[in-house]
């Protein structure tokens, strides 16, 4: 048991398999993170990007297999992990303000029945600063651009300091200018040992953000260091060679109401 | 008056008992409802409202009396009941939503009515006062029972403003909650279990059919007001207690009338009252601001024609009738005269006898919007591509409402142009 702490796997991903209304989404996932990575989940859109990060933090049902984060379960390491969901999934017009939110990302450390206290407040006021967004802080959230609502996000998920961090296109509706903002904060985090795993969209600045990539359409492609895995041909495998009869099976499990996992005899 | 006097001495102790329930419960349920309102489940608060008669009838008949714990122990299973099939409706069927509530609601509110009939046509001599529980009746509330209600109150709005932070980020990011670690499950539990014990409290006063308005109303008056979840939640409550004692002073004085109702008139007349002249979102404030738009649009085209004429004759101040105005651009006749005499008002114009001439304020803000026209046709052609005989009705309106720092920008941009797209000079 006496592992060398920085040599355990930010993330493990076994035989992970997700379905949707019976339809699986994601066939058979192996991976392996090491830490202090900065990851890009790439692949075309329905690929899975976004249920992989669901399902390894734990948001969705798994038909099969298990994720393990720096070697443990997720439920026993969840302090040390911290989330950005997409941008779209939550009310913009709910009643907070911005800072409102960002000390959302302390409830966790806090727990149960605990006020903020002092200290939360540096911490998320100083996580606003990071993202640049310390002027918005008493700002009502529906006044906000897409891009600072992102970075509200953002500032959310930083305020939880974790050591891995999973992104869920954090660079949707930002500008270009933030965006190179942002990535330069992630490279300051992972130059500290964090691990950052983003849902990414952008295929040209795949290379120049990232130092590992996922390829993934509904199965995994390839999962390595950007400059062996990020190549043409595994490239043309993700995006041109959409496995037809693999979503053939997966509608016609949906379709006839079949089991996507036989019943184990124990 | 005397009325008046008598009720807010609450010398009466009958009076003491009823409004502190009423208030108590109103202001309870409002907190609990308000998580459903921001939560978009406000349909779900009358789901369980009308799920939790078949409870009370039963709790009745099990128990042979009138005990509320009994009662509220059976309105609380149905109301779960309720909820738990509605969740299974939508998981396992292709069923959405909202036919899922209401066939569930009206389901569990039929067999309800069937129990209760029952129930009277049984020749209990102990059932009177248990078809109350359909309208409501707070001047009903004496003794044991409220105190039970009292208590169930406070314990609503305690476990409210102990879970406060959570339940917070329960409705606001359900998943970001689970991703945190915190017991979510839990609280969604703990919440529906407050909703439901609202709801079998609430209903003592206003019935199960109205409770939905106990539940929803003074969250959604409190929204129109503010932006801040704290100050809504407080605003929410105080609108509950008010309708709550409003309800409970209008049955003392005219006994004939039912508390639950008036409770609901009251909250719903706030709500209306809100949405009518709440600051930024009531309607009143929009149409003033509209009618203030189309004023200034009107009052910058009477400058603006007068700046045309003035470019053409080459004099800017020469007195001109206000027909000839029309003559250039077609006004309502009298919406004209109303402009020209703002604009007079405001300095802009100057009115000599039947004629008017631009100030030198006049003419600078009339140069200003004739520039912006010009330089968004340009912009319009050369950076967007568009052909110029279709950037006109554009330009129209957005010369009414670019901020100096985008005009700054689009002379930045354009690099302080010489003509527009149909060759007219721009003037800086």
């Amino acid at each position: 048991m006496n592992k060398n702490i920085s040599a355990v796997s930010a993330l493990e991903v076994h035989d992970l398999t997700v379905a949707f209304d019976r339809k699986p989404v994601l066939w058979n996932i192996d991976l392996e993170i090491p830490q202090g990575k900065l990851v890009g989940i790439i692949g075309p859109n329905g690929a899975g990007k976004s249920t992989l990060i669901k399902s390894v933090m734990g948001l969705l049902p798994l038909s099969s297999g298990y994720c393990k984060i720096f070697d443990e379960k997720i439920d026993d390491v969840r302090h040390r992990i911290s989330y950005v969901p997409q941008r779209e999934s939550v009310d913009w017009d709910f009643p907070v303000s911005v800072l409102d939110v960002v000390m959302m990302g302390r409830y966790g450390k806090l727990g149960l029945l605990k006020r903020p206290r002092k200290a939360d407040l540096d911490v998320a006021m100083d996580c606003l600063r990071k993202v640049g967004m310390e002027s918005f802080a008493n700002r009502q959230i529906a006044q906000l651009s897409g891009g600072q609502q992102q970075r509200t996000f953002l500032a959310r998920a930083l305020a939880q300091q974790a050591d891995i961090y999973f992104m869920d296109e954090p660079f949707a509706g930002v500008d270009a200018a933030t965006e190179k903002a942002i990535i330069n904060l992630l490279r300051t985090m992972t130059a500290a040992n964090k691990t950052v795993i983003v849902v990414h969209h952008d295929l040209q600045s795949v290379s120049s953000y990232f130092d590992w990539v996922i390829l993934l359409n509904t199965r995994l492609v390839a999962n390595g260091p950007t400059t062996s895995t990020f190549t043409q041909d595994k490239l043309q495998e993700t995006y041109g060679g959409k496995l037809t009869l693999l979503s053939d099976v997966g509608d016609l499990i949906r379709r006839e109401n079949f089991p996507n996992r036989e019943e184990k005899v124990l | 008056m005397s009325n008046f006097t008598d009720f807010f001495s609450f010398s009466d102790p009958n009076v003491r008992y009823v409004t502190a329930g009423a208030v108590l419960i109103t202001a309870s349920s409002a907190l609990v409802g308000s998580f459903t309102f921001l939560n978009k489940k406000s349909l779900i608060g009358d789901a369980i409202a009308h799920a939790v008669l078949p409870g009370i009838c039963l709790g009745f008949l099990l128990s042979g009396t009138k005990n509320p714990l009994y009662l509220i122990a059976g309105a609380f299973i149905t109301g779960w009941l309720s909820l738990y099939a509605i969740q299974y409706i939508i998981a396992k069927s292709r069923i959405k939503e909202d036919t899922a509530i209401g066939l569930i609601l009206s389901v569990f509110f039929g067999f309800g009515i069937l129990l209760l009939t029952y129930i009277q046509k049984s020749g209990n001599a102990n059932q009177s006062g248990l078809d109350h529980f359909i309208f409501g009746k707070a001047a009903s509330l004496v003794g044991a029972d409220l105190i039970t209600f009292s208590i169930v109150s406070i314990l609503l709005i305690t476990f409210t403003l102990l879970f406060f932070k959570e339940f917070k980020l329960l409705v606001f990011d359900r998943n970001y909650a689970v991703a945190l670690g915190l017991p979510v499950k839990r609280l969604e539990l703990l919440l529906t279990s407050m909703i439901v014990l609202a709801v079998v409290v609430g209903i003592q006063a206003v019935g199960v059919v109205l409770m939905a308005a106990v539940l929803i109303t003074p969250a959604a008056v409190a929204r129109f007001w503010t932006n801040s979840i704290r100050i809504m939640f407080i605003i929410a409550a105080l609108v509950g207690a008010f309708s709550g004692l409003a309800g409970a002073y209008i049955s003392y004085t005219a006994p004939s009338m039912p508390t639950g109702p008036w409770i609901v008139i009251v909250v719903s007349t706030l709500a209306l009252l809100s949405f009518m002249i709440a600051p930024k979102k009531g309607i009143l404030n929009r149409y003033f601001k509209q009618r203030r738009f189309r004023r200034t649009i009107q009052d910058e085209n009477v400058l603006k024609v007068l700046y045309q004429l003035g470019e053409s004759s080459k004099n800017f101040f020469v007195q001109r009738y206000a027909d000839e105005i029309i003559r250039k651009r077609s006004f309502d006749k009298k919406g004209l005269h109303r402009s020209i005499q703002r604009l007079c008002s405001q300095g802009y114009l100057e009115k000599i006898g039947k004629l008017c001439v631009l100030t030198q304020e006049g003419k600078t803000r009339a140069q200003r919007i004739v520039k912006i026209h010009r330089l968004w046709e340009l912009y319009l052609t050369t950076h967007v591509h568009i052909a110029p005989d279709h950037v006109h009705e554009d330009a129209d309106t957005i010369e009414h409402f670019l901020t100096p720092e985008l005009e700054a920008d689009l002379e930045q941009i354009l690099n302080y142009p010489v003509v527009d797209p149909h060759k007219t000079k721009i003037p800086y």
